[in-house]
């Protein structure tokens, strides 16, 4: 691998020394992403800022009605959380889903988020449960802060600290996962709260999007035959070996219809 | 850079390139070949190893990790005392055929004993689930979830020393 040097700060300022100060740096989570991306070539920094020891970034914890979740906590962490399974069963589902076991052991729910993959499964959530996007130097709405593929609307430099879930009255997640990767051919995820109701859907465009009329839909009757009949537009839709855009525009109302059963027997 | 790290049971101190990766580290700044890498993706498990007890992928591990924390390859697995008697999990897959070629046996090893670890009594269906990150191309897994089934009685046996 081309070589590159790498730093392990143990405190906030420290890592935001380093990566301010230090050319052409990339923050390193947990490296299930990146790590492939730099191997690949499509990614050469000049230096890795591991992130693994700094405690504060760690953790999950439950205020009221937020869930916070650090974010260099683990997908094995937030699976087998307490804390996450009784306040937001959905999160905790979700990311037992993500990967396979030696890649919930190190892959982290900010690195997902800040990487906003087109396929993967946190934003889905982040955005359907309207978290709110913690960084080192402001807080980010999840409407806000997803901007498409790959893109964030995060700073360079700037790190997700946290992130912030609002525990939902009803939610559910349900996903069609390539075989393979576990990745979501398409992930919907509903989540309803105070009378208003959330869809985000995952992998099925080039980004992390909501769907207006499944969630006008489902907030006069919180049903899955509400939205049986609401199909998305094909045109923007992402085809590949796995599905082509008429497949998935049809496998987003049967996911949706899932999560809602999800929401329904979970609330 | 200088990396400290305990490695099945022994402290190592090494000096490597930071971009250096544990799979590449093992095999050839430290001889210990068993640690196989099949695609070099993170997709297969052919190098699963057990970093401060759980099952990673070293292909996809960056050695600086290891400092401080404590590594066991396929080859910190059998010989416990010295000996050469296989470990449990590795017992279970001789006397159920759980390989054919071998190739993939290494990280389908290491990923069964974390589980078994964590889960002493898992079920089939958990058991298919916990290898989903390893990938056999001769088998059909048949015999391997068979083997990690086996071998998970046999780790918490009484009198297993597990």
């Amino acid at each position: 691998m081309r070589s590159f040097a790498f730093h392990r700060p143990t405190t906030l300022y420290e890592m935001s020394a380093l990566l301010g100060g230090v050319a052409d740096s990339m923050p390193l989570a947990g490296g299930m992403t990146l790590l492939p991306t730099i191997k690949q070539r499509l990614a050469a920094p000049a230096a890795l800022i591991d992130l693994s020891k700094i405690p504060q970034l760690s953790g999950i914890s439950a205020q009221a009605d937020v869930l916070t979740v650090g974010a260099m906590t683990r997908h094995v962490d937030v699976a087998e959380s307490e804390l996450a399974r009784s306040k937001i069963p959905l999160l905790a589902s979700l990311a037992a889903g993500i990967g396979d076991p030696a890649v919930r052991n190190r892959g982290t729910i900010g690195g997902s988020v800040a990487n906003n993959d087109p396929s993967a499964d946190y934003p889905a959530a982040v955005l359907a449960l309207d978290a709110m996007v913690v960084t080192d130097r402001r807080e980010i709405a999840a409407d806000a802060f997803f901007r498409g593929l790959f893109e964030t609307a995060l700073d360079p430099g700037e790190i997700i600290t946290a992130l912030r879930f609002p525990v939902p009255s009803a939610g559910g997640y349900a996903k069609f996962k390539s075989p393979a990767s576990r990745y979501a051919v398409v992930g919907v995820c509903v989540a309803k709260k105070a009378g208003k109701v959330r869809v985000a859907v995952t992998g099925a465009g080039p980004g992390v999007f909501r769907v207006a009329a499944m969630e006008a839909a489902l907030e006069r009757t919180f049903t899955p035959e509400a939205i049986a009949a609401i199909k998305l537009d094909a045109e923007n839709l992402s085809s590949d070996i796995h599905a082509d855009a008429e497949y998935r525009a049809h496998l987003v109302t049967v996911m949706a219809k899932k999560a809602v059963m999800s929401a329904l027997q979970t609330s | 850079m200088i990396v400290s790290f305990t490695l099945n049971g022994r402290s190592r101190t090494v000096e490597i390139e930071p971009s250096t990766l544990v799979a590449d580290l093992l095999r050839e700044n430290l001889n210990l070949t068993g640690t196989h890498v099949g695609c070099d993706t993170s997709q297969c498990g052919a190098c699963v190893v057990l970093f401060d007890g759980e099952a990673v992928k070293s292909c996809t591990l960056l050695a600086p990790i290891l400092d401080g924390g404590t590594l066991t390859t396929i080859e910190g697995l059998s010989g416990p005392g010295g000996s050469n008697a296989l470990h449990p999990m590795q017992e279970a897959f001789h006397q159920n055929h759980g390989l054919q070629c071998g190739f993939c046996t290494p990280g389908m090893l290491m990923t069964a004993v974390a589980l078994a670890t964590k889960n002493p009594t898992p079920t089939e269906a958990e058991v298919r689930r916990g290898l989903e990150g390893n990938i056999c191309r001769c088998t059909g897994y048949q015999n391997i979830v068979a083997s990690v089934l086996a071998g998970a009685a046999a780790m918490h046996a009484p009198g297993s020393g597990e």
